[in-house]
């Protein structure tokens, strides 16, 4: 059915095919490090050759009550529900910054408890609901 | 079916398909914008920034549907040598580059009220821009280079390349720790996004896809007399 010259093109298309595929993921495989947006707290705790003046970014959930303003900064958790390092930050806070609300801060690690972050960005998931629909859930979960 | 987008078939089919495409079309996004933008509700978080998504989601999945099936097209006319459908790629490229664009930029509208930024290099955002770029790469083999047979075989090879980048974006959120969020909508699970944004959303997704269909078919009668045009003149 399929002629010499057509299975001869599908092997070759094949083959190279293969070798793009295995040469993009060598790429990504060993880019690793810069291809992950942040590090969460767990993967920071257990990083063994952890740069501290390396900007870095940590990604999680701001702990519920965490949240403390000093004169000049603010300071909060971010856990990943197994692991916290507290964060402290000095500027101005996106809008959906908030308690129990994903989190990405960018800076430096003071040692591996402690974050100085010169940028905090507010991270959403992928619920999406009305606000009535939220607060029943919340009451639901509550009982 | 297929036969009518045949060189001989394809004005007469398209002809009388049109006005329908376009009443369609008009119907599914009039209707669509004005649930999106005044009857759907804001969001529990994002309040009403999300309205955005109504835009953005259809766009970004026409612009990944577009450039897969111009990876397809390219894979089955480079090994079948079949003409119509790398007319059908060539066709397709600049609507779904044009959604490409889109995405990007209403995504990048929506990161600074949520997110805090218009944009980050993260794997989902990257990888889009480098579709984007796939898009011109394709569009520039067709336009620069001259001969018909070399300009299909080196434009197939970066669709067939490019088309590599497709899984990369759609679990770029999955694979890496992501800025963007997970996926609301997957084949495996139940949807995250409530019935009363999803339905708009839906009407949005089918209307961006019949406009796409219709600039499609406009392009692909241009493409067609383009190359009985080209194949006369050589003749002569």
């Amino acid at each position: 059915m399929l002629s010499k010259k057509v299975c001869l093109r599908i092997a070759i298309l094949t083959f190279l095919l293969a070798l793009v595929i295995a040469v993009v993921y060598g790429v990504l495989k060993s880019l690793k490090e810069n291809v992950v947006y942040f590090l969460s707290p767990t993967e920071i705790n257990n990083k063994e050759n952890i740069s501290f003046d390396k900007k870095i970014r940590v990604g999680g959930l701001v702990k519920e009550g965490s949240i403390t303003n000093d004169q000049t900064s603010v300071n909060f958790i971010v856990t990943d529900l197994n692991n916290e390092i507290i964060v402290s930050y000095s500027g101005s806070l996106p809008n959906l910054f908030s308690e129990g609300k994903g989190v990405v801060a960018e800076g430096k690690l003071k040692d591996k408890k402690y974050f100085i972050a010169n940028k905090i960005l507010a991270k959403h998931d992928e619920n999406y609901m009305p606000p009535e629909v939220s607060k029943a859930l919340k009451m639901d979960k509550e009982q | 079916m297929f036969k009518n987008f045949f060189l001989n078939k394809i004005f007469s089919f398209s002809n009388k398909l049109f006005n329908v495409l376009l009443a369609l079309m008009l119907l599914f996004v009039i209707v669509g914008f004005i649930y999106a933008i005044f009857l759907s509700p804001s969001d529990f978080t994002q309040g009403d920034s999300v309205r955005i998504m109504y835009v953005h989601v259809p766009a970004s999945f026409i612009a990944l549907g577009c450039f897969g099936f111009i990876g397809i097209a390219s894979v089955c006319a480079l090994i079948f040598k079949i003409k119509i459908l790398s007319l059908m790629a060539k066709s397709i490229a600049p609507v779904g580059s044009v959604f490409a664009l889109v995405s990007i930029v209403t995504g990048s509208l929506w990161g600074k009220p949520t997110w805090g930024t218009w944009w980050v290099w993260d794997a989902r955002l990257t990888s889009m821009l480098i579709l984007f770029i796939f898009y011109i790469a394709y569009m520039s083999v067709w336009k620069f280079v001259d001969n018909y047979e070399k300009a299909n075989k080196v434009s197939s090879v970066i669709a067939i390349v490019g088309s590599l980048n497709l899984p990369i974006i759609k679990y770029s959120v999955d694979w890496w720790s992501t800025l963007h969020q997970t996926s609301s909508i997957t084949l495996t699970s139940a949807p995250t996004i409530h019935y009363t944004m999803l339905i708009p959303l839906i009407i949005m997704i089918i209307g961006a896809f019949i406009y796409t269909l219709i600039v499609f078919l406009m392009r692909y009668k241009t493409e067609i007399m383009k190359f009985k045009l080209d194949k006369k003149n050589k003749e002569n």
